[in-house]
């Protein structure tokens, strides 16, 4: 059961989300291509995974008893590298290779090279499916763990995503937490344009899901979500996280053009000239008394 | 002859040669590792009793998974067991997976090397009535080109057993191929059965060509050379249960002497059996080779009898094959 959230241990997490992003952008600089919107936008969830929800040890990733998480949207895996990174899992240096030859950090994730990767991922629609296996492995075993998979909005376009949903629900996989980033961009465009997944909710629980809604920049909100998860025991249950692609950088922020291509890669309208990107997005990261947490809070 | 040394069916070439689909194979292998591991766990697709999944379903409820009619999600939630210290069987006919669930596979199961099992029914034209629709005839091509995966394509129900055992000896991914129909059983307990490990059933001191055949058409090759030898022609019939890794030493083996070649193999004949021969021959000592299989074409519906003489893979096909490439040799 993941722990009290108390004041003080809160603004470490907010300070530790705003560390990441700044690792973030010189990091998809340096790689040269990537995908910035999404990592930003999930900065706040990944950084309340490593450093209050996961029962790990990144002295030692393959401990058995250890919760999993899944990243479905491979894509977004900088945000996992960054949040490893800075819980220990390898050095904060080794960010730099990223999408290089010969790195551990692959353009989208593997499994069998980066100890602490659950899963190989980047072809949409098939982390839920392969928590939904690791958490039958845990049931069989009567192990503890809990699995949790992150997920886009986007793939829940395709039929593999409902597959796994419809099978998670008939198992009532109560030890499979499900993280859909709500960010409503994909890389064609705005998810209502491109594909209507609303009524989104209404959806899972007709399929037997139970369903909550945070803020996903709201770290208090998301770990109280957490802990009613673990609280439902007749089904396995979803947090639709409403999150803002590339939160934190004005200029990117609500922008799908942004969905798949690093700072300083091309001119986007409304961003700075080429080859300040990176120094403008650092620049104008806003900083926590800026304000970079939730932005639906009194 | 009969190779005496792999203690072969000696009622092989009788009218009434016991006959049993290479699936039942796949049942009693998957529940003797049941009985035997208890890592090992079985997920099907709405196919239980078609795929012979029952004798363990009803044996091991725990341990079986019905995932209704959804291969990607079943070969993704086994990639999830198989990286959890499970052994996961996955069933469902071979154009639904590995054929539907392709890329789901590479992902999750080959590349993330994750240990699972893929078992491929209905495999063939020897699906028959069911049409071409229900013939898998490609999956041998779109699973050979997978680094690392084991492909087996066991001959008899004996053998279908034996290999269903085998492939839970390694932790990477194996395709398991098996055809629906009764064919007749070449095998006996007592042959041995090695992985990667090709076998000459008809031997012969001086082939002038050696037939390597897949599956339960490995019969019908040894039909065509016993034919064969009474009209004075020497051949090999080399038995090739695993397709990857291919048994490179046997190729130049049982080429070496005959010098010509003639594939066997209800599959396409690119990307299966015989581009897999080719493709070693062509690299090392290069020579004649006739392909039988569906040459570039889709079957139909028809009994599998039919359709085998239709589309040139019945056992006249296959003795005129070996005679054209040995034409080619001179």
């Amino acid at each position: 059961m993941t722990g009290d959230l108390y004041e003080d241990k809160l603004k470490e997490l907010q300070h530790k989300a705003n560390e990441a992003r700044e690792l973030l952008i010189p990091m998809l600089v340096e790689a040269g291509s990537g995908h910035t919107a999404g990592p930003l936008g999930m900065a706040d969830i990944f950084t309340a995974f490593y450093f209050h929800i996961l029962n790990q040890d990144p002295k030692n990733p393959d401990w058995a008893d250890r919760d999993r998480l899944i990243l479905s949207n491979g894509h977004i895996c900088p945000i996992r590298y960054v949040s490893m990174a800075q819980a220990g899992y390898f050095p904060i240096e080794e960010l730099k290779t990223l999408r290089k030859l010969n790195s551990r950090l692959q353009g989208h994730p593997h499994r069998t090279i980066l100890p602490g990767v659950e899963t190989t991922s980047g072809p949409l629609g098939e982390g839920i499916s392969q928590g939904i296996g690791i958490a039958l492995a845990a049931r069989l075993d009567k192990k503890k763990y809990y699995t949790y998979v992150v997920s886009s909005d986007g793939e829940h376009e395709e039929g593999n995503t409902w597959e796994a949903i419809m099978y998670a629900g008939k198992m009532k996989l109560n030890n499979l937490t499900v993280v859909v980033d709500r960010n409503n961009i994909q890389i064609d465009g705005f998810t209502e344009d491109v594909m209507p997944l609303e009524p989104f909710r209404a959806k899972y629980e007709a399929f037997n899901w139970d369903v909550l809604e945070v803020d996903g920049h709201n770290i208090r909100a998301f770990v109280d979500a957490i802990n009613e998860a673990h609280a439902i025991y007749e089904k396995p249950t979803v947090i639709i996280a409403h999150t803002i692609p590339g939160k934190g950088v004005d200029f990117m922020e609500k922008d799908f053009r942004w969905h798949g291509m690093p700072p300083d890669l091309q001119d986007v309208s409304g961003a700075p000239p080429k080859g300040q990107q990176a120094n403008e997005a650092l620049k104008r990261l806003r900083t926590l008394d800026g304000k970079i947490t939730s932005e639906h809070e009194a | 002859m009969l190779n005496p040394d792999l203690k072969l069916n000696t009622k092989l070439f009788d009218k009434d040669v016991e006959v049993k689909p290479t699936r039942a194979g796949y049942g009693q292998g998957l529940l003797h590792l049941g009985e035997t591991n208890p890592n090992v766990v079985a997920l099907c697709a709405d196919l239980t009793e078609s795929t012979h999944n029952h004798l363990f379903a009803e044996k091991f409820p725990e341990r079986y998974f019905e995932m209704g009619v959804a291969e990607q999600n079943m070969a993704a939630v086994a990639a999830g067991l198989g990286v959890s210290g499970k052994i996961a069987f996955i069933s469902s006919y071979a154009t639904f997976s590995p054929g539907k669930n392709w890329e789901t596979l590479r992902t999750t199961c080959v590349y993330n090397q994750a240990n699972v099992k893929i078992a491929g029914h209905h495999a063939g034209i020897m699906t028959g009535p069911d049409g071409a629709t229900h013939q898998a005839t490609e999956d041998i091509a779109i699973t050979r080109c997978w680094p690392d995966i084991h492909i087996y394509v066991p001959c008899d129900a004996v053998e279908a057993k034996k290999a269903t055992i085998a492939s839970a000896e390694t932790a990477l991914p194996v395709y398991l191929r098996f055809t629906r129909d009764k064919t007749p059983v070449i095998t006996t307990e007592e042959t041995p059965f090695e992985v990667s490990k090709l076998q000459d059933f008809w031997t012969n001191e001086n082939p002038q060509a050696t037939i390597f055949a897949m599956g339960y058409m490995t019969y019908y090759a040894l039909l065509a050379a016993k034919e064969l030898e009474e009209e004075g022609i020497q051949t090999l019939v080399v038995n090739a249960s695993t397709i990857k890794p291919l048994d490179e030493e046997g190729v130049a083996q049982f080429t070496a002497k005959s010098q010509a070649v003639v594939t066997v193999e209800d599959h396409q004949v690119m990307g299966g059996l015989g581009g897999a021969i080719a493709e070693f021959l062509a690299k090392t000592t290069p020579l004649p080779i006739e392909f039988i299989g569906l040459q570039n074409t889709f079957a139909e519906a028809g009994s599998p009898k039919e359709l085998l003489e239709k589309y040139g893979m019945d056992v006249t096909s296959i003795k005129e094959a070996v005679k054209k490439v040995i034409a080619r040799k001179k």
